[in-house]
């Protein structure tokens, strides 16, 4: 199919940026989102452009790297996918698709479609994990018996690849379904509850500092999560809150 | 505690606790309103009641002024903090492909309920309170009710306030139980469907006693 794309470029942080057109064609179905657009930059380099910058990884939905906001949804027009995961078959011949990044102050755009989610793993440091003593008599986490739904909702909440595709989406840009995630995996279990209340009240108090909005239950993010997160977590995150400082 | 009621998840849930009161007045005014349906005299005395009792004018009432204007400020407060997280806007956006308009526009319908409430203050509680607490004269409020009522543009008015404060409500009174915590999977459901029967119950019952005066009246 031939398509007309139009690509935010900005050529680095201070840049202003703008949507720059490129027509492509034959473009298969069966390409990836990400695919179509190596064929975009390589024609780009054979022609002695700038090639259009922008994150990847696995390119199988589960580093979270691949942020793009498709003609104004995250991660594409899919649902349950990341923009690797994207299938260009979604399109139709003719179509003209917006790209551009993810945008929240919290996430600065770094050149393209390439922006810094570093606030993200701040947050993640910030109390998203548990002290374990590794010294070689580690007690096998096997050892502790948990209820099957305790363990099916925490490992839910941990398929959260940190995308950011919720930060993105939300109109507030509240990462408060990442954050409910990565607190409620832990919360769920009991290895999380010997750091339970620091962890919660010190994640938010990162997320504050990083100058993400507040949530307003729009539940906008849990439509474009890649990964299914449930707003749920967020509840779960709140009641946390709410116990850790009474 | 301090931490709790400056964060950003502090700010959320006491947005939903006031929000929970705000809805339990909604329902006791209406109850009151229609009393002014069924006899004047039942309006009056409750009225009266209302007006001159000790606990609900000292002690509800400024419990209900301070749940307003919390509400209000801070929700204010909030719209603007949210719009100062994204200053660079998307060039194409589909917010419409993942959430309701009623839960993006809350401030648009909130403001219009504001505006509505200061002028809903304008016509009934600043005379009630200068009758009852500055001339001493006695009130007839259900004529005060109905002389406002004659005029189409004023019902007209209101029945614009109903509608936002539905608009309103429809996402709010689910929201409020998302803030407080409260998600289940067995209960949400129903819990929603309460909740649009309320949003939309509610602002329909005010309307049917605005209705019902200006109807009297032609
Ligand atoms: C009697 C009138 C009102 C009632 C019953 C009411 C009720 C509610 C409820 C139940 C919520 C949901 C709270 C939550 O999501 O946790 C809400 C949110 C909100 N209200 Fe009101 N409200 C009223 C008046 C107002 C007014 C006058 C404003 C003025 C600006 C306003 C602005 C907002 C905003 C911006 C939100 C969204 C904030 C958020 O979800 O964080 N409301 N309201
Ligand atoms: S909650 Fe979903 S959208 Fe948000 S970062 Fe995690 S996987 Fe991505
Ligand atoms: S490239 Fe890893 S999730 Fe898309």
């Amino acid at each position: 199919m031939d398509l007309t794309l139009k690509i935010w470029r900005q050529k680095g942080p201070e840049d202003k940026g703008g949507m720059v057109t490129y027509p492509i064609s034959n473009i298969s179905g069966h390409m990836s989102f990400l695919e179509m657009i190596d064929v975009l930059n390589e024609e780009l380099i054979n022609k002695g452009d700038e090639p259009v910058a922008f994150d990847h990884d696995c390119r199988e939905g589960i580093c979270g790297m691949c942020s793009m906001y498709i003609n104004g949804e995250a991660h594409g027009p899919d649902r349950g996918v990341t923009t690797c995961q994207l299938h260009m078959r979604m399109f139709k011949d003719g179509d003209t698709i917006h790209i551009e990044p993810f945008r929240s102050d919290s996430f600065p755009v770094i050149k393209d479609l390439v922006v810094d989610r570093s606030s993200f793993e701040r947050i993640q440091q910030a109390g998203g994990f548990i002290s374990v003593n590794t010294s070689g008599n580690t007690q096998d986490a096997n050892s502790i018996p948990i209820g099957k739904e305790d363990a099916d909702n925490a490992m839910d909440a941990a398929t959260c690849i940190g995308c950011g595709a919720c930060v993105a989406t939300c109109k507030n840009s509240s990462a408060m379904l990442f954050v409910g995630a990565k607190v409620a995996q832990y919360s769920l279990l009991p290895q999380g509850q010997v750091e339970a209340k620091d962890r919660v009240l010190n994640m938010v108090k990162q997320m504050d500092l990083e100058g993400f909005g507040n949530c307003t239950n729009t539940g906008a993010c849990e439509v474009e999560c890649p990964k299914g997160i449930s707003l749920k977590n967020i509840a779960i995150m709140n009641t946390e809150y709410l116990k850790a400082s009474i | 505690m301090s931490g709790f009621i400056t964060s950003s998840i502090g700010k959320k849930i006491l947005m939903a606790l006031s929000g929970f009161f705000l809805m339990f007045f909604l329902l006791q005014h209406l109850i009151i309103n229609f009393m002014s349906v069924i006899s004047a005299d039942l309006f009056n005395e409750t009225s009266e009641f209302m007006g001159t009792n000790p606990l609900v004018q000292y002690l509800m009432q400024p419990i209900l002024f301070f749940g307003i204007i919390y509400h209000l400020v801070m929700g204010m407060r909030l719209d603007l903090q949210n719009r100062k997280a994204r200053t660079s806007k998307y060039v194409m956006n589909k917010p419409g492909e993942n959430s309701s308009w009623m839960s993006r526009n809350m401030i648009i319908t909130g403001i219009t309920i504001l505006l509505f409430i200061a002028l809903h203050m304008v016509d009934f509680f600043f005379p009630t309170i200068k009758a009852h607490y500055i001339t001493h004269e006695h009130l007839d409020s259900f004529q005060m009710v109905a002389a406002k009522f004659t005029n189409p543009v004023y019902f007209g008015i209101y029945t614009l306030a109903f509608i936002a404060l539905a608009l309103h409500l429809l996402h709010g009174f689910q929201s409020s139980f998302q803030s407080v915590g409260f998600n289940n999977k067995k209960y949400t459901p129903t819990l929603k469907k309460l909740g649009n029967a309320y949003a939309i119950l509610i602002p329909f019952g005010y309307f049917v006693v605005a209705a019902f005066h200006y109807i009297n009246s032609l």
